[in-house]
C-alpha cells in the first residue's frame, strides 16, 4: 500500500511540476492572444488594455501562477482567449475524443502484440520469426506522418472508410447503434494508424522479454513434466516476462499519445491535438498549458496503472515495501 | 567481427543516401524555388526506352506532358517528339556543397522539364524540392540530435560525477521531461516561441526546440555510465596521483561514454527528422518557399490534393531508405555494444 501511495505522490509531484515549468515557459513566450487585437484598428486601446486587466495579464508571474492555480481549484483551468469560455470544459469534450481513439488504439495494439510476440518468440531464429522481424522493421521505417497519410490516401482512393472526421453527417438523427456504428467506422483508420506505428516496438520486447524466459531452469523443468506447450507458454512463460513488459506498457500510452496528436491533426479528428494546434497559433497559452496538462494527466495515468498491474503481477513488491 | 560488417555496411549505405542530399544542386535537375506557373500538378514522367511507334532506343526518354483536350488538371503525354534524358548538363546556378558557384547538372533533358516526381501547386519540380528539403530535414536532425547530446553529457556527467544535490536536482528534471509525451513537450515549447519569423530563424528555433526536449534520456544513460566508470581502478588511481576533476572527466571517464552516445544519436537523429517534418507539416517548422520534407507533405492536408494529385505522396515513400539506415545502424551498434559487453563478462569471470 506504501508503495501506492508513494506512486501517486510522484505522479502529483510531477504534475505540479509541469504546469510550474508550462507557466514560466508561458512567461517567455512573446505576445499574447491579444496582440492580434491591438493590432485591429477598430478596438480602442483602453479596450486592449481592460481585457489585460480583465484576464490578469498586466499582473507579475508568480500572481497570475496563484490565479490560475485558484482557478484549477474552480475546476476552470484558466480561460480560453479564442473560444471565450473556460478551459476545462473545452479540453473536456477533446480529450474524451483522444482518450476513446488511444484507449481502443492502446488495448488493440497489445491484444495484437502479445500473442504475436509470444507466437514468434517460441520459433526463434526460424523462417516465421525473420519474416516477422522483417515485418516489425519495415513498419518501424516509415514514418507515422507518412503511414497516417498513406491510409487516408488509400482511405480516399477506395472509397471504404471516411476520409476524416468522427461523424457522419446527419449524425444527430441516427439511432443509438446506428450512431455506434458510424463511430467505430469512422474509427478505423486513425486507430489503424495509431496501432501500426506502435505495434513493432511492442512486438520486439514482447519477443525479447519471452525469449529471455524460455531458456530458464523452472520453464525446462515445466517441459519436462510434460505440461502442454499453450499453458507452458502464456501460463508460465507470460508472467514470468511481464516485468518489463509492464514498465512498457506505461510508456507506450506515451507513445500512443504523442502518435494520436498527429493523426488526430492528419484524419481531422476532433481530439486534443488540433485544440492544441489551433491554440498554439492563436497563442491561446491557457489552453495550451491545459492541453499538456491533460497529455500529462493521462500518462501518469497511464504509469499508475501499469504500476498497480506490476503490484499485482509481480509479488516482490510486496515484500519489498513490507521490509522497508 | 559479423556486428562489424554490417555496421560498415550501413555506414556506406547511408553515406551514400547523405551525399546525394548534400549534392542536391547537383543531383537535383532545377532549382527549388523555381515555378512554372503554367504546368501545376504535373503527374510524375515516366522514362522510357520504347517509344509510341515501337522503337527501342538506348539512351531513356521522357514525353513531355501536355493538357488533355477539354480539362484543366489531366495532363497526358506528348508522343510526337522524344526528349533523351541527357547527362552532366548545364542547367540552373547553384552552389555546391554552399560555396562553390556551380552549373553542372546530373541529369536533365533540353526544351523540357523532366520532373520524375511530378510538381506541385506552383509547377515546381518535387524532386529537386525533395533534394534540397533533405539538406534541411537531415541538417536539422543531425544538429538537434547533437545539441541533446552535448546536453545530455554535459548533465549526465555533472550528475553522476559530482552526484549529492546535483544529481538529485538533475534527475528530478529529467524525470519531468520523460513524464510528457515528447510530441506535447515539443509543441510546448514550439508555442512559446515566436511564430512568423523567416526561413532561417525557423531553422534555428526547431533545432533548439528539438534539441532541448530530449536531453534527459541520454543524460540518464551516460550518468549510469560515469557512475560505474568512476568507481574504476584506473581511475582511482589517477585521482590518486592527485589528477584534477576536470582532468578524470576528460581523459578517463568521458571517453567511457562514448559507444552509448553513438547508439543514441543512430536512434536519435531519426527521430529528430521525423520531429522537424512533423512540425513543418503542420506549419509550426520551416516555411514556405524553402523546401523541407515536412512542408513537402503538408498540401496533402487539402483533401483536393489528396484526391487529385497522388503523386504529393510519393516524397514519403522515399524518405523511407534514409530511416531504414539509421535503424540498420543503430541495431548493429546495439548488438556491437552487446557483443563487447559480453566479451568483458567473459572476460571477468576468466579472471
Amino acid at each position: 500500500m506504501r508503495y501506492l501511495l508513494r506512486r501517486i505522490g510522484h505522479a502529483f509531484f510531477l504534475l505540479a511540476g509541469v504546469s510550474l515549468l508550462a507557466f514560466l515557459f508561458t512567461a517567455l513566450a512573446p505576445g499574447t492572444y491579444l496582440d492580434e487585437m491591438r493590432l485591429n484598428p477598430q478596438i480602442a486601446p483602453e479596450t486592449v488594455a481592460a481585457l489585460r486587466a480583465q484576464y490578469g495579464l498586466d499582473k507579475p508571474l508568480p500572481v497570475r501562477y496563484a490565479s490560475w492555480l485558484n482557478s484549477v481549484i474552480h475546476g476552470e483551468m484558466g480561460f480560453s482567449f479564442a473560444y471565450n469560455s473556460p478551459v476545462v470544459p473545452l479540453l473536456l469534450a477533446r480529450a474524451r475524443n483522444t482518450l476513446l481513439l488511444t484507449i481502443t488504439a492502446t488495448l488493440l495494439a497489445w491484444a495484437i502484440a502479445l500473442p504475436l510476440g509470444v507466437w514468434s518468440a517460441e520459433r526463434l531464429g526460424q523462417l516465421p520469426d525473420r519474416l516477422l522481424s522483417w515485418g516489425t522493421a519495415a513498419l518501424l521505417v516509415i514514418p507515422d506522418l507518412a503511414l497516417a497519410l498513406g491510409l487516408l490516401l488509400f482511405a480516399v482512393k477506395s472509397g471504404w472508410f471516411p476520409s476524416g472526421g468522427m461523424a457522419s453527417l446527419g449524425f444527430e438523427t441516427l439511432s443509438p447503434l446506428q450512431k455506434l456504428r458510424d463511430l467505430a467506422w469512422h474509427m478505423v483508420l486513425p486507430v489503424t494508424a495509431l496501432v501500426l506505428s506502435s505495434l513493432p516496438l511492442l512486438v520486439r520486447h514482447v519477443r525479447a522479454a519471452v525469449a529471455d524466459v524460455l531458456n530458464a531452469p523452472f520453464l525446462l523443468a515445466a517441459v519436462g513434466h510434460g505440461i502442454q506447450r499453450r499453458t507452458l507458454l502464456y501460463r508460465y512463460a507470460l508472467p514470468a516476462a511481464a516485468n518489463p513488459l509492464i514498465s512498457l506498457f506505461g510508456f507506450s500510452i506515451g507513445v500512443l499519445l504523442s502518435g494520436s496528436l498527429l493523426v488526430e491533426v492528419v484524419m481531422s479528428w476532433p481530439g486534443l491535438g488540433p485544440l492544441l494546434l489551433e491554440a498554439i497559433l492563436a497563442r491561446d497559452l491557457y489552453v495550451v498549458v491545459g492541453g499538456i496538462l491533460f497529455s500529462t494527466l493521462f500518462l501518469v495515468g497511464g504509469n499508475l496503472l501499469a504500476d498497480l498491474l506490476l503490484y499485482w503481477a509481480d509479488p516482490r513488491i510486496h515484500t519489498e515495501s513490507s521490509a522497508r | 567481427m559479423r556486428t562489424r560488417r554490417t555496421f560498415a555496411k550501413w555506414l556506406v549505405v547511408l553515406g551514400a543516401l547523405h551525399g546525394i542530399v548534400v549534392c542536391a544542386g547537383f543531383f537535383a535537375p532545377y532549382d527549388p524555388v523555381e515555378q512554372d506557373r503554367k504546368s501545376p500538378y504535373l503527374p510524375p514522367m515516366r522514362l522510357h526506352l520504347m517509344d509510341a511507334h515501337g522503337h527501342l532506343h538506348a539512351r531513356p526518354f521522357a514525353y513531355s506532358l501536355r493538357l488533355r483536350e477539354a480539362s484543366f488538371d489531366q495532363y497526358e503525354e506528348d508522343t510526337t517528339e522524344l526528349h533523351p534524358v541527357k547527362f552532366f548538363l548545364s542547367g540552373a546556378r547553384y552552389r555546391m556543397l554552399g560555396f562553390l558557384p556551380c552549373r553542372t547538372h546530373f541529369f536533365g533533358a533540353e526544351n523540357t522539364r523532366i520532373c520524375l516526381l511530378g510538381t506541385d501547386a506552383y509547377g515546381r519540380d518535387q524532386f529537386s524540392r525533395f533534394l534540397f528539403g533533405g539538406q534541411v530535414s537531415l541538417l536539422a536532425g543531425l544538429l538537434g540530435a547533437g545539441l541533446t547530446l552535448f546536453l545530455g553529457l554535459c548533465l549526465g556527467a555533472v550528475a553522476g560525477y559530482y552526484g549529492g544535490w546535483r544529481d538529485s536536482v538533475l534527475m528530478r528534471f529529467a524525470e519531468l521531461f520523460l513524464a510528457l509525451p515528447w510530441l506535447y513537450l515539443l509543441f510546448a515549447l514550439r508555442a512559446f516561441l515566436p511564430l512568423a519569423v523567416g526561413p532561417l530563424e525557423a531553422f534555428f528555433l526547431i533545432i533548439a526546440v528539438i534539441g532541448a526536449v530530449g536531453w534527459a534520456r541520454p543524460a540518464r544513460l551516460v550518468r549510469g555510465v560515469v557512475l560505474s566508470a568512476k568507481e574504476r581502478d584506473f581511475v582511482r588511481a589517477a585521482r590518486g596521483f592527485g589528477a584534477s576533476n576536470g582532468y578524470l572527466l576528460r581523459r578517463h571517464i568521458l571517453p567511457e561514454t562514448s559507444s552509448v552516445l553513438l547508439t543514441q544519436a543512430a536512434i536519435l537523429i531519426p527521430q529528430y527528422v521525423l520531429a522537424e517534418m512533423t512540425l513543418s507539416f503542420l506549419g509550426l517548422g520551416v516555411p514556405e518557399p524553402v523546401p523541407s520534407w515536412g512542408n513537402l507533405l503538408s498540401s496533402l492536408q487539402q483533401y483536393s490534393v489528396l484526391v487529385s494529385y497522388w503523386w504529393m505522396y510519393l516524397p514519403a515513400l522515399i524518405m523511407v531508405p534514409f530511416f531504414l539506415g539509421y535503424l540498420g545502424l543503430a541495431s548493429s551498434l546495439q548488438e556491437r555494444g552487446e557483443a563487447y559487453k559480453m566479451e568483458k563478462s567473459s572476460l571477468g569471470s576468466l579472471i
